[in-house]
């Protein structure tokens, strides 16, 4: 992928703090040579100047011993001495303009990809050798050569057999204990039998042997399994890189005032916190001291934040906007509202367990037709002449003419090249049976916090603003990261001089205020910015000047792009299009009035979204959910199909089949549209492979099926099927669909170097 | 026939050398980073080679 492949632009935000000292050290760890190493996720690097800028600057830290960037992964692995504190290196490499982020890190290097491509290899190099040896027989070598390419053959086929053969055994030998089908089991018993046949052939003297069959269908089912394997990895790899949005560790107070970072999993009820602005909560905790504004949106899906005093309670997951705060751990994390939310995800587990996918559903038919197919040929043979070798010999044909090759490949390329296809918009699909399952989706249920909308508020009205009072607004505003300031500064009106402030301060979970020329300007809460002129209970956000009121100003939370053609196109081709939000009941009214979604429903607890999305299914719908938030993450769980933007929370992120990374909600009906062409087409391929057998069944049965018509035969039928699935891969397409350029989010965010 | 004696072995070693030397590039970790690997050619290295960050794991 280059600089300017589709897709490869936005990975998500990077998170408003970068990963320093404590919480980098954390998540290091030691390589056993007097050195540590973490790896951090930089989603800008995209091309040879960017490793060679990214490098550079790392190996000028102070301390930094080594780093290398992979490309493929973006990633950067950074090595320091240890026993010293871990290098400002997310400093120095935000200061260049790659932001990095910690990750979601799993069991590190993959393994089962390397045992598949060893594997692949293997049976390869098998094939080829035997198949050459194979087609000196056909061209006629008799008597003792053929014995001895027999015996070469035989001697090469046996270790790529066992060595790649075990991925099937394994497989099919799971499945049968557990007393399932799956396609692994005719594989298995076919290459096999094949192998034993052509061995007793080769002592006999025999003229017919199957090495060739057995070796290259290995090798082409394990390409359509490792191209599989390759798909979900690269999109896991892809999500895994988004930057944690929880917290690893928080300061932790101790009694005689020393301060300490801890890992989250450790603090306990009764330990006092420091929260700093810009950090999330990492536990459910009261405020004891600090007052701030707290963006609740990832765990509620309010919209406003909420403004917090000493004495209130606070959720693990919401994000200190403001002002730092000190907190007491109310519960262990392992019984914080984010845990809460994981039991309820794994409670909830809908149509998804249920599922089956198409290609277990067409194998568990298939191997019991296929194998009764062989047997009953085995006693036609013996009833007809006697002869018990030959009668094996036909039905061992039987079984390898059947072999599954053209359903072990046709499932997976179709799944390969809808990835693909996905990828280039923008999608990333976790898991093949999530395709299958989208297809089948008849009904859509939408969050509206950060999902319908981007859960940032922008400022609306702004025309009507004097352009004056708009520029000292906005002068005043950006000292703040409050998401209103952000909001107001970012509407800041051009052609007009910027004021110039002697003193700011943030008064947090108030306002801000600021003295210009004798007068002091107080931009925030109308009861604290004018206490005089503010009615009872008033809300607003005002500009005072002296306690006077200037101006006031609205805002509204923006859609996302492309919302309203997404949820028009959906209520169209899909279904039904709902909307559920934890949010206050006017705010979703108007949002679902602005995208024409009928049917709302607002302030709802995880458990409520749950509970709908269980009627809906008892009502015999399949459902799509799309959400992003901590509170919909039950709910994505509950789904038959979901999907979550790149900026959802990390449970959710995790518990969805499909994450879009670009803004625009137009992923939404572009990924249902790839999904249904992908199952249209592996029907077909279906169809093919059913074709195929229709014709070459018979022929086995009669006993006309010699080694070299297997080959042909085998080879014709994959290549058909994966030429099939690569029209996916052209045609008209969705890709011309208008995919917005994502706007970049953090020109928003304060410049992350400030910290 | 006696040429088969020398050739059928010749061949089967040049494929096997083919083999191992493939196993051997997965195993060094040859193939993680192929897009970085393809930019890396351009690189005007100045400074000395960066020390593999893998290098004390094997």
């Amino acid at each position: 992928m280059s600089c300017c492949a589709p897709g490869a632009e936005v990975l998500g935000t990077p998170s408003a703090t970068l990963p320093e000292g404590e919480e980098l050290l954390l998540a290091s760890r030691s390589l056993g040579n007097g050195e540590r190493q973490v790896e951090l996720a930089v989603p800008d690097v995209h091309c040879g100047a960017c490793i060679h800028a990214v490098e550079t600057a790392l190996r000028r830290v102070e301390g930094v011993t080594g780093a290398r960037v992979n490309l493929s992964t973006r990633r950067v692995a950074v090595r320091w001495r240890e026993g010293l504190a871990p290098p400002p290196v997310a400093a120095a490499l935000a200061a260049i303009g790659y932001p990095p982020h910690l990750f979601e890190d799993e069991a590190g290097r993959d393994r089962t990809l390397s045992e598949l491509l060893r594997a692949v290899a293997v049976a390869g190099f098998a094939a080829g050798n035997v198949m050459l040896l194979s087609v000196s027989v056909w061209s006629g070598a008799e008597g003792a050569t053929r014995d001895l390419f027999h015996w070469i053959s035989a001697l090469i086929a046996l270790p790529a057999l066992v060595f790649a053969g075990r991925i099937y055994y394994r497989s099919a030998f799971n499945a049968l204990r557990h007393g399932r089908m799956n396609m692994d089991v005719p594989i298995a018993i076919g290459v096999s039998l094949a192998y034993a046949m052509s061995l007793y052939e080769t002592l006999t003297h025999g003229a017919h042997a199957y090495f060739d069959a057995s070796v290259s269908l290995l090798f082409f089912l394990l390409i359509g399994r490792t191209l599989d394997h390759v798909m979900r990895d690269r999109a896991r790899a892809a999500v895994r890189g988004l930057s944690r949005l929880m917290p690893r560790g928080a300061v932790v107070l101790a009694a005689d005032g020393g301060r300490d970072y801890r890992p989250v999993e450790t603090i306990e009820p009764g330990m006092r916190l420091l929260i700093a602005a810009g950090e999330r909560i990492p536990v459910d905790a009261r405020v004891i001291a600090g007052t701030s504004d707290l963006d609740c949106a990832l765990v509620t899906g309010e919209s406003r934040p909420q403004p917090v005093e000493p004495g209130a309670a606070v959720r693990a997951g919401t994000l200190n906007l403001s002002g730092p705060l000190t907190l007491e751990a109310e519960r262990p994390a392992s019984a914080s509202f984010l845990a809460e939310m994981v039991r309820m995800m794994e409670a909830a587990e809908g149509g998804r367990a249920r599922y089956r996918r198409i290609a277990e559903r067409v194998s568990a038919l298939y191997a019991p037709v296929v194998h009764l197919t062989a047997f009953v040929t085995f006693l036609g043979w013996m009833a007809v002449d006697g002869d018990w070798h030959k009668a094996i010999t036909v039905a061992i044909a039987v079984l390898i003419i059947t072999c599954p090759c053209a359903l072990g490949l046709a499932v997976p390329i179709v799944q390969v090249v809808a990835a693909r296809r996905l990828f280039e918009n923008g999608v990333m699909v976790k898991d093949g049976a999530g395709l299958e399952r989208l297809a089948e989706a008849d009904a859509v249920v939408f969050d509206k916090t950060g999902t319908l909308t981007l859960g940032r508020p922008r400022l609306v009205g702004a025309e009507a603003l004097a352009p004056e009072l708009h520029a000292i607004a906005s002068a005043l505003a950006a000292h703040s990261r409050h998401p209103l300031s952000e909001a107001i500064a970012e509407a800041a009106p051009r052609g007009v001089a910027t004021p110039v402030f002697e003193t700011v301060a943030e008064h947090p979970g108030l306002g801000l205020e600021g003295r210009m020329d004798g007068r002091l300007w107080r931009l925030g809460r109308a009861a604290w910015a004018a206490p005089t002129e503010a009615a009872e209970g008033e809300d607003g956000t005002v500009l005072a000047e002296d306690g006077v009121v200037r101006a006031r100003f609205h805002f509204a939370d923006a859609l996302r792009p492309g919302a309203r053609e997404a949820v028009a196109t959906l209520a169209r081709t899909v279904g039904p299009v709902t909307m559920l939000s934890g949010d206050a009941e006017p705010a979703c009214r108007a949002v679902a009035a602005a995208l024409g979604i009928a049917d709302v429903a607002a302030r709802l607890m995880p458990g409520d979204k749950v509970a709908r999305l269980a009627a809906m299914a008892a009502g015999g719908r399949k459902v799509l959910m799309v959400g992003d938030g901590l509170n919909d993450a039950p709910a994505l769980g509950a789904a038959h199909v979901s999907m979550a933007p790149a900026t959802a929370a990390d449970i959710g992120r995790n518990a969805a089949d499909f994450v879009f990374l670009r803004d625009s909600l137009a992923a939404v009906p572009v990924a249902r549209a790839i999904a249904r062409r992908a199952g249209r087409l592996i029907r077909q391929n279906l169809a093919l492979a059913i074709v195929y057998n229709v014709i070459a069944v018979p022929i086995a049965i009669l006993g006309h099926v010699t080694p070299l018509v297997a080959a042909i035969a085998m080879s014709a039928s994959s290549l058909l099927v994966i030429g099939n699935a690569l029209r996916l891969a052209g045609g008209p397409g969705e890709a011309a669909a208008p995919v917005a350029p994502a706007p970049r989010r953090n020109t928003l965010s304060a410049p992350v170097t400030a910290r | 026939m006696t040429t088969l004696a020398y050739l059928i072995p010749v061949a089967l070693f040049l494929g096997g050398l083919a083999l191992v030397a493939f196993l051997w590039a997965l195993k060094s970790g040859q193939y993680d980073d192929l897009d970085g690997a393809a930019e890396r050619v351009l690189l005007d290295e100045d400074d000395a080679l960066p020390a593999d960050p893998r290098a004390g794991r094997r």
